[in-house]
C-alpha cells in the first residue's frame, strides 16, 4: 500500500489538527517508512516469486530430463528431437513466465484491489459506486476483445509458418534454385509471405490499437468521473478534501488491475497450450520393471524358445524364434534389411520385451531378471553408436565407474583406436563433437567398442557395428577380440562372409525368422541365402568380365 | 538438428551497427516523427492531469463554488479524448514502424541469401540463418519500435514534470527531485548487475539446451549404457546452476525496484514536508501540494521499467549485429560490372542478350581447394566435346563432387580457367550458365506446393501438357496419375509425402522441362526397390540423350553406359576411357567395377547395405 491514507491524513490535518500541523515531518517520515516497508515486501514478493518460479522451472526441466532418458526404447525411433527440445526448453520457460510475473501480479492485484474497495467503502459509500461505475464495462469490453483478438493472433501464427517453411526450403533446396537460376521467383514468393504476414501483424497491431485506445478512454473517463464529481461533492460539503484525493489516487489502483485483464487472459491461453505440450512427454509410459526383478550372475549361456515379437503397431516382426547358445561361443546373424536381426538383440538387452515363448540366460527367465542388471551384463555397439559431447577418455569411463587408465587404453588396442586416438593433438583427452573433433563413421564405431569392452561383459552385442570398418581392421578386431574375451558369448551382425564364416554358429534369417542355422561349412554346402552371398563375395574377378 | 552458441552479447553500445540500422528506419521517417510527436503528447498529456487535479482543489474545492465545473468536466472530457486518440495513433504508427523496418530486413537479407556463394552454406548451418531472418529481425523490429515509445515517453514525461515543477515552485521543485542524483547512481550500479546476471543465465540456458538435445539423441546409447542416473546427475548440476543464476537475477531487480520506490518515496516525503509548511504558511496553495506529491510518484515510474528497456536494447543490438553481419556478407562469387551490363544479374537477366551454348567444355589447369582445406585438384584439365557423357568414379573426397561445383559455378577456380564453347564462363553472367544448366541431386529437393508446381519449377511458363510430356518422359506420369489428385496432388514439406524414389522421378521431370544443354546428375545411393531403380535407369537415359552431362555415379548400369568414364583419384583423372576399354586395362576402374558388382548383388538380396 502506498502513501494515499497518509495523504489524506495530512490534508486533513491541515484542515484541522493542529498539532500535526506543526509537525508535518512526521507524516513525511511516516511516507518514507510505510515505503520502506512496501520495499521490504517488495523485495520478497520479488525474490520469493522468483525461487518458487524458477524452482518449477528446475523441477519440471529435471522431470522431463529423467523422463526422457526412460521412456520405452521405441518412444524414440519416432521422437522428433526439434519438437521435443522446444517442450523441454520454451515451454517449459512459458510455464515459469507466467508463475513469475503473472500469476503474482494477479494475486497483487486481487489483494490491491480489495484492499482498496474495502478503505473506499468505508470512506464514502456512494463515491465508491461511483469510482466502480464503468469497471464492469471496462472487463467486459477486454474479454470479449480478447476472444475476438484471439483469431487475429492465430493468423499471425499461421502467416509466420508459412513464412518459415518457405524460408526453410529455400535455404535447404538452395541448389535447385541455383541450378534453375530462380532466385527472382523465390524473391516473389517470399515477398508474398513477408508481405501477408506483414499484413497481418499491422491488422492485429490496429485491433489492438482500437482495444488500447478505447480502454484508456474508459478508464481515464472513469478518472474523470471520479475527479468532477468529487469535486461537487466536496465542494457542496458531502466528502473532506481528504477523502477526494484518496479517491483519485485509489481509481489507479482499481483500474490499473483491470487493464491488465486482456494480457493475463492471452498469456493464460498461451500458458496453458504450453502445460499441455509438456503433460504429453510426462504421460508416455515408463520403461521400467512391474515387479522387482532377480539379479543373478550371468554366464552367458542363452536359449531361446518359440518367441514371438510384435510392435505395438500390431507387425509382426520376429516369429518363433528358436536357438541355444553356450557361453562362450560366437554367433553370428546375417538377413536382409527388415528381417528382424536387430530387434532379435534388442529383446536380448530388455529394449523391448518379447511377446511369448520364453528367453532363458543361464535358465532365468530373462523377464524375470532386472532391467537395468541385464543391461549393465550385456554390452551393446549400436549401429550408429552415439558419443557423448565430452572428451573421448569421458566417453570411454562412462562404461565402467572408476575403471583405470590401462585398461581403457588396453580395451582400446582390441578395438583398434588407440593409434587413432593418441594421433589427435589432445589425444584421449580430444573433445567429440560440436565444438570439438569430428570421428568418422568407423572411428565412432570403434570408439563404442571400446566403450563396451571397458564394461567387461559376459554377453557382447555388436548390430552391424563394424560396417564402416575396413575388412582388415575388422578381421583384426574379431581376431583380438578372440584371444582376449575368449569366455564371453558374442553376437555379431554383418553380412560379411568372413565375419561370419568365423562364427560357431550362424543364424540366417529373413521376415523375423531363422531360415538357416548352423556352421559356414554346413551353410555354403546347402541353397539359400547364406551360399548366395558366399557365392557373390567369392566372385573370381575373371568371372565378371567374362 | 543443428544447435548453435548463443553469442557472447556485445557490452558496449556500438554506435556505428545503430547508424547501419538507420538506414532501415529512414523509410519510416515520416512514421517516426510522428510517433515522436504523439509519444511527447502523451507524455505531455500525462503531465497535465495532474495540473487539472489542482485546479479543481484550488479553484472549486478551496474557493467553495461550482461555477465553471463543467466547463472543466468538459476540458477534461477534451483531454481523455485526445489521449485516447494519441494511444491510437502511437500504436498504429508503432505498428507500421515494427511491421516495415521487419519486412524490409528480410526482404533485403533474403536477397542476399539468394546471391551468397555455397561456400557461406556449407559452412553455415540453416538452423543459424533460420534465426537471424526469424526471430533476431522480429526482436529488432519490436525493439526499435515500441522501444522507441517508451524511451520517447519517459523522457518527455520526466522532462515536463521536471520543467513544471520547477516553473511552479522552484525551490520546492528542487527540493523534492534531490533524490535524483541518487537513483541514477543506484540505477547504473544495478543495471549493470541485472544485465550481467541476465547474460549469465542466457548463457547456462543454452547448455540446457544442448543438454536436452544430447539426452534425446543419446537416449538409446544411454539406455544400453545404463547411464540414465548419471546423465540426470549431470543435468541437475546445470539446472541447479540455472536456479542459482536466475534467482540471483532475480535478486538485483528485487532489490532495485523497492529502491527506486523508496528513493521515490523519499522525493514525496519531502514534497510533503517543506510544501505542507509551505500551504500554511499560504506561499503555495492545497493544489500545488496535491500536484507535487502525484508528481514525485509519478516521475520515477519510466525508471522502473529502464532496466527492462535497456536490456531489451542490448539483446537488441546482439540480434541488429547478427543480422547485419547476414546482410553485409559479401557473394565470393559475382559477375563483372560489364557481364552485368551486357547479361544483367540474377534478379534482371537480359537473356535477350545471352549467347546460344553448345555445350563445349574445358577445364585449363585448374587448381582448387577448399577455404581452409587442401588442395583438392591440381593443374586439372580436362576436355569435353558438346553432347558427351561423363561418369565421375572415384572414392569419397576424391574431388569428384568439386569437379561439378566448379563446373555449375557453385565455386569458381583459384587459378586456371573453365571454359565453355570456348570462352571463359566469368565472361558470362551466372544467370546465363545457370539456365542453361540442368541439376539433379543426391537427395531430391521438392518445394511443398502440387506435383505440378514443382515439375514447373523447370520452366515456369510451361503450358500444363507440356508438365505432363515431361513426366511422360521419366516415367512419372503413371505414378503421379495413381496419386490421389493426380497432378494436383501436394507433396509436402520437402516432398515428404513421396517416397525417395518417386521425387526422384519428379526432379526428372523438372529438370527436362528446363531443357539444359549442361546436364549435371548428382546419383543417389539411396535405396529404392528394383523395379523402381529401372524406371529411375530408364529416366536418366532420356535426359541425359544429346546433353552434355556428368554424373557423379553410384550405379553400375548408369556408369556402363556413359560415352567416357573418368576414374578420379586425389583431384587427378587417373583413368580415362568407356566401360569395355577400362575393363580391359584392369586398373582402378576394374577393382572399382568388381567391389561394386558386389555389393549391388548382395544388396538385391540384403536390401540396404552399407548405409
Amino acid at each position: 500500500m502506498n502513501a494515499p491514507i497518509w495523504v489524506m491524513n495530512i490534508i486533513e490535518s491541515i484542515g484541522g489538527q493542529d498539532t500535526l500541523r506543526q509537525n508535518i515531518w512526521m507524516c513525511s517520515i511516516a511516507v518514507v517508512l510505510l515505503s520502506l516497508i512496501n520495499g521490504i515486501f517488495t523485495y520478497y514478493k520479488g525474490k520469493w516469486s522468483a525461487v518458487a518460479s524458477e524452482s518449477i522451472a528446475q523441477n519440471m526441466k529435471d522431470t522431463l530430463y529423467d523422463k526422457l532418458q526412460n521412456v520405452r526404447y521405441d518412444y524414440y525411433v519416432k521422437a522428433e528431437t526439434g519438437d521435443l527440445i522446444q517442450r523441454c526448453t520454451s515451454d517449459v520457460d512459458t510455464v515459469r513466465r507466467f508463475l513469475a510475473i503473472q500469476l503474482v501480479e494477479v494475486g497483487r492485484a486481487v489483494f490491491m484491489l480489495g484492499m482498496a474497495i474495502a478503505i473506499m467503502f468505508s470512506l464514502d459509500v456512494r463515491m465508491t459506486l461511483v469510482s466502480m461505475s464503468i469497471i464492469p464495462g471496462i472487463f467486459l469490453f477486454s474479454t470479449l476483445y480478447y476472444m475476438k483478438v484471439k483469431e487475429s493472433f492465430l493468423e499471425c501464427d499461421e502467416s509466420e509458418g508459412q513464412l518459415t517453411t518457405v524460408l526453410q526450403e529455400n535455404l535447404t533446396g538452395m541448389r535447385v534454385v541455383r541450378a534453375f537460376a530462380r532466385q527472382p521467383y523465390e524473391r516473389d514468393k517470399f515477398d508474398e509471405v513477408n508481405r501477408d504476414f506483414r499484413g497481418k501483424v499491422s491488422n492485429l497491431i490496429s485491433l489492438l490499437a482500437w482495444y488500447w485506445s478505447f480502454s484508456d478512454f474508459l478508464s481515464m473517463l472513469q478518472m474523470g468521473i471520479v475527479l468532477v464529481s468529487g469535486v461537487y461533492w466536496t465542494v457542496s460539503g458531502h466528502m473532506t478534501l481528504g477523502t477526494l484525493v484518496v479517491f483519485t489516487t485509489y481509481e489507479g489502483m482499481l483500474l490499473w488491475p483491470v487493464r491488465l485483464m486482456g494480457r493475463i487472459l492471452t498469456d493464460m491461453g498461451k500458458t496453458s497450450v504450453a502445460l499441455g505440450r509438456i503433460k504429453e512427454i510426462l504421460d508416455e509410459p515408463l520403461d521400467k520393471d512391474e515387479k522387482e526383478g532377480l539379479k543373478p550372475e550371468i554366464q552367458g549361456n542363452i536359449e531361446f524358445q518359440h518367441v514371438n515379437f510384435k510392435y505395438e503397431n500390431g507387425k509382426e516382426v520376429l516369429k518363433d524364434i528358436t536357438f541355444k547358445v553356450k557361453k562362450g561361443q560366437t554367433v553370428a546373424i546375417l538377413g536382409p534389411t527388415g528381417s528382424g536381426k536387430s530387434t532379435l538383440m534388442h529383446l536380448l538387452h530388455r529394449l523391448y520385451d518379447y511377446d511369448s515363448g520364453s528367453i532363458k540366460i543361464d535358465g532365468i527367465e530373462l523377464r524375470d531378471i532386472d532391467k537395468k542388471w541385464i543391461r549393465e551384463k550385456i554390452g551393446i555397439v549400436l549401429q550408429e553408436p552415439f558419443l557423448y559431447s565430452k572428451t573421448i577418455k569421458e566417453n570411454l569411463k562412462m562404461a565402467k565407474k572408476g575403471v583405470d587408465e590401462d585398461r581403457i587404453y588396453q580395451s582400446a588396442r582390441i578395438a583398434h583406436v588407440h593409434d587413432v586416438i593418441t594421433s589427435f593433438e589432445k589425444g584421449y583427452d580430444t573433445l567429440v563433437g560440436e565444438r570439438g573433433v569430428t570421428l568418422s563413421g568407423g572411428q565412432k564405431q570403434r570408439v563404442a567398442i571400446t566403450r563396451a569392452l571397458i564394461k567387461d561383459c559376459p554377453i557382447l552385442i555388436f548390430d552391424d557395428s563394424l560396417s564402416a570398418v575396413d575388412t582388415e581392421t575388422d578381421a583384426a578386431i574379431r581376431k583380438a577380440l578372440k584371444e582376449r574375451k575368449k569366455d564371453v558369448t558374442t553376437f555379431i551382425i554383418s553380412h560379411r562372409i568372413n565375419t561370419l564364416s568365423e562364427a560357431d554358429m550362424i543364424l540366417v534369417m529373413e521376415e523375423g525368422r531363422i531360415i538357416e542355422i548352423g556352421k559356414h561349412e554346413t551353410l555354403v554346402n546347402k541353397p539359400g541365402l547364406y551360399r548366395r552371398i558366399w557365392e557373390i563375395q567369392n566372385t573370381k574377378e575373371d568371372d565378371l568380365t567374362a | 538438428m543443428t544447435t548453435y552458441q548463443e553469442q557472447e552479447y556485445n557490452k558496449k553500445i556500438d554506435l556505428s551497427l545503430w547508424r547501419k540500422l538507420f538506414k532501415y528506419v529512414m523509410p519510416y521517417k515520416k512514421y517516426m516523427i510522428r510517433l515522436t510527436l504523439v509519444m511527447m503528447a502523451v507524455g505531455g498529456i500525462d503531465v497535465i492531469f495532474p495540473l487539472m487535479t489542482r485546479y479543481a482543489i484550488d479553484n472549486f474545492v478551496i474557493e467553495g463554488k461550482f461555477e465553471g465545473l463543467w466547463i472543466f468536466a468538459a476540458v477534461y472530457g477534451l483531454l481523455v479524448l485526445i489521449q485516447a486518440t494519441n494511444v491510437k495513433l502511437l500504436a498504429l504508427n508503432a505498428g507500421s514502424i515494427e511491421t516495415g523496418v521487419i519486412y524490409d530486413i528480410r526482404r533485403k537479407g533474403f536477397d542476399n541469401l539468394q546471391q551468397l556463394s555455397f561456400s557461406y552454406y556449407d559452412k553455415t548451418p540453416v538452423g543459424w540463418m533460420m534465426a537471424r531472418m526469424t526471430s533476431d529481425v522480429q526482436r529488432l523490429g519490436d525493439t526499435i519500435a515500441w522501444g522507441m515509445v517508451d524511451m520517447v515517453w519517459g523522457f518527455t514525461m520526466m522532462v515536463g514534470i521536471a520543467i513544471v515543477m520547477l516553473f511552479i515552485n522552484f525551490r520546492l521543485a528542487l527540493i523534492s527531485l534531490s533524490v535524483v542524483p541518487l537513483l541514477a547512481i543506484a540505477s547504473v550500479y544495478f543495471q549493470q548487475k541485472i544485465l550481467k546476471a541476465h547474460r549469465r543465465v542466457r548463457k547456462i540456458n543454452s547448455r540446457i539446451t544442448g543438454a536436452f538435445n544430447e539426452g534425446i539423441m543419446g537416449a538409446k546409447t544411454t539406455k544400453t549404457l545404463v547411464r540414465e542416473e548419471e546423465n540426470l546427475k549431470e543435468f541437475k548440476g546445470l539446472t541447479l546452476e540455472m536456479f542459482d543464476s536466475s534467482v540471483r537475477a532475480a535478486m538485483y531487480s528485487a532489490v532495485y525496484l523497492p529502491l527506486v520506490v523508496t528513493l521515490g518515496s523519499i522525493g514525496t516525503g519531502l514534497a510533503m514536508w517543506y510544501g505542507g509548511k509551505a500551504v500554511m504558511l499560504e506561499t503555495i496553495s492545497y493544489g500545488t501540494l496535491v500536484l507535487f506529491i502525484s508528481y514525485t510518484i509519478q516521475f520515477f515510474e519510466p525508471v522502473r521499467d529502464l532496466a527492462r528497456i535497456f536490456s531489451e536494447f542490448q539483446s537488441a543490438q546482439a540480434s541488429a549485429e547478427r543480422i547485419m553481419s547476414l546482410i553485409d556478407t559479401k557473394p565470393e562469387i559475382t559477375d563483372t560490372p560489364e557481364v552485368l551490363e551486357s547479361f544483367g544479374d540474377v534478379f534482371d537477366p537480359k537473356p535477350e542478350n545471352w549467347p546460344e551454348i553448345k555445350g563445349d567444355i574445358t577445364f585449363r589447369d585448374v587448381n582448387f581447394s577448399y577455404k581452409d582445406g587442401e588442395e583438392v585438384l591440381e593443374n586439372f584439365n580436362l576436355e569435353v566435346k558438346a553432347g558427351q557423357s561423363i561418369a565421375l568414379v572415384g572414392e569419397t573426397g576424391s574431388g569428384k563432387s568439386t569437379i561439378v561445383n566448379l563446373l555449375c559455378r557453385f565455386y569458381e577456380p583459384v587459378s586456371g580457367e573453365i571454359l565453355i564453347d570456348g570462352v571463359n564462363y566469368k565472361e558470362r553472367s551466372q544467370a546465363w550458365l545457370q539456365s542453361n544448366l540442368g541439376y539433379v541431386l543426391q537427395t531430391p529437393h521438392l518445394f511443398s506446393g502440387t506435383v505440378k508446381d514443382n515439375i514447373r519449377y523447370g520452366k515456369l511458363d510451361a503450358a500444363d501438357e507440356d508438365i505432363t510430356n515431361a513426366a511422360k518422359m521419366v516415367n512419372a506420369h503413371e505414378f503421379i496419375m495413381k496419386l490421389e489428385k493426380g497432378y494436383e496432388t501436394e507433396v509436402g514439406e520437402g516432398g515428404s509425402r513421396l517416397s525417395t524414389g518417386e521425387k526422384q522421378l519428379i526432379s526428372f521431370a523438372r529438370a527436362i522441362l528446363a531443357d539444359p544443354r549442361i546436364f549435371v546428375l548428382d546419383e543417389a545411393t539411396s535405396s529404392v526397390d528394383t523395379e523402381t531403380e529401372k524406371i529411375i535407369q530408364d529416366a536418366i537415359q532420356k535426359v541425359l540423350k544429346g546433353r552434355t552431362s556428368f554424373i557423379i555415379a553410384h550405379r553400375l548400369s548408369t556408369i556402363r553406359s556413359a560415352d567416357r568414364i573418368l576414374v578420379i583419384s586425389h583431384g587427378k583423372i587417373i583413368e580415362d576411357g568407356n566401360h569395355s576399354k577400362l575393363m580391359r586395362e584392369k586398373g582402378h576402374y576394374y577393382r572399382l567395377y568388381t567391389n561394386q558388382f558386389m555389393e549391388e548383388q548382395e544388396k538385391e538380396i540384403l536390401g540396404r547395405v552399407n548405409e
